[in-house]
């Protein structure tokens, strides 16, 4: 089955996707980042695998999403034929083995025995873990309408969890239509140089 | 009054002080909150109990109450709050994180939905779960 979990520290801004979406699984709202601190989720879109006993299949890696965007045109939201190609490929790809792994279980090529599994865990430092603490004391303080103080620290843990774009964008203010991708977005990005924005999938054939 | 978050959730800790060293609490409090409590052997929390540190032992605990502040930094935990100390966050160390994952036992956790139920990954034992993250943003 499925759950998505909205990463959405604003309660109302998942609602009306949620609506269109008119999900059959549950989807949940998870305001303070506990899965980015229980499981190492550092962007959108991550998912894990738990098979029937709740054991992870697969640690939290990048969903089928390919980092595209960095190579669109700017002006005109225009990709070239070859990334927009790379794209459809990971979308297709990882949706393909998921279905594999619900049929198969752990026969499935694409679950992970147990210590391939372990290898492909996070990295949790101690940065981070404080990070994801501040990140909860902000979203309080926010809730309790202090926000300038919330907002100093949601920049102090993304300091100590810079491969965080969860902390980040949540910080980010928003474009009309509500994505965090305004010019300090795409400076970020283009400071990653070599370094990927979704970190790449251990699966046969993922760009 | 002060608004402590913890692994179990939201707690208002009525008895505590706001404070931006220190943050005391009565027992039935930090067990509530954090399920240490004070024990002859020391502090436990289930089976488990950590000796209070030789001649610092008042630093923890005092007639009673717990320094859930200094105990998580004993512990070598993160421990932050707001600036006047009204509000704390006590969270599990990296290498506690790590040792979790690491069993590949999935943490469970509940988040509500929309109409605001809640839901456990628990709950969805005995089914394959697909733990998909996503955000408007």
């Amino acid at each position: 089955m499925v759950i998505a979990v909205a990463m959405d520290s604003r309660e109302g801004d998942p609602l009306p996707w949620i609506d269109a979406a008119k999900p059959t699984y549950p989807t949940l709202i998870d305001r303070e980042h506990r899965l980015a601190e229980l499981y190492g989720i550092v962007n959108v879109p991550q998912a894990v695998w738990i098979d029937e006993a709740g054991r992870i299949v697969r640690p939290a890696e990048p969903a089928g999403a390919y980092e595209g965007f960095r190579q669109m045109n700017r002006a005109t939201r225009e990709m070239p034929e070859e990334v927009a190609r790379r794209t459809a490929q990971a979308k297709t790809l990882y949706l393909d083995a998921i279905r594999d792994w619900a049929r198969n279980g752990e026969r499935s090529a694409y679950a992970f025995t147990p210590e391939q599994a372990r290898a492909h865990l996070p990295a949790v430092t101690e940065d981070a873990a404080t990070a994801q603490a501040l990140f909860r004391l902000a979203q309080v303080l926010i809730r309790r309408g202090e926000r300038d103080e919330a907002e100093r620290w949601i920049r102090e843990a993304s300091r100590l969890h810079p491969d965080s774009w969860c902390i980040w964008r949540q910080g980010a203010g928003v474009t009309e239509l509500g994505l965090a991708a305004q010019p300090d977005f795409w400076e970020r990005v283009d400071g990653l140089g070599a370094k990927r924005y979704y970190a790449p999938v251990d699966m046969p054939g993922m760009p | 009054m002060v608004t402590l978050l913890t692994e179990s959730g939201e707690h208002e800790v009525t008895g505590a002080e706001p404070s931006t060293e220190a943050l005391w609490c009565s027992a039935r409090d930090a067990l509530q909150a954090t399920g240490w409590e004070a024990k002859p052997e020391g502090l436990c929390k289930g089976d488990v109990c950590v000796p209070l540190p030789a001649g610092r032992a008042r630093e923890l605990v005092d007639g009673g109450r717990i320094n859930l502040a200094a105990l998580s930094r004993h512990l070598g935990q993160p421990a932050v709050r707001s600036e006047r100390g009204h509000v704390w966050v006590l969270s599990e160390s990296a290498r506690e994180r790590r040792a979790v994952l690491a069993s590949l036992e999935a943490p469970d956790f509940a988040l509500p939905d929309p109409s605001g139920r809640m839901h456990r990954l628990s709950d969805y034992r005995g089914k394959k779960v697909f733990l998909v993250t996503w955000a408007s943003w």
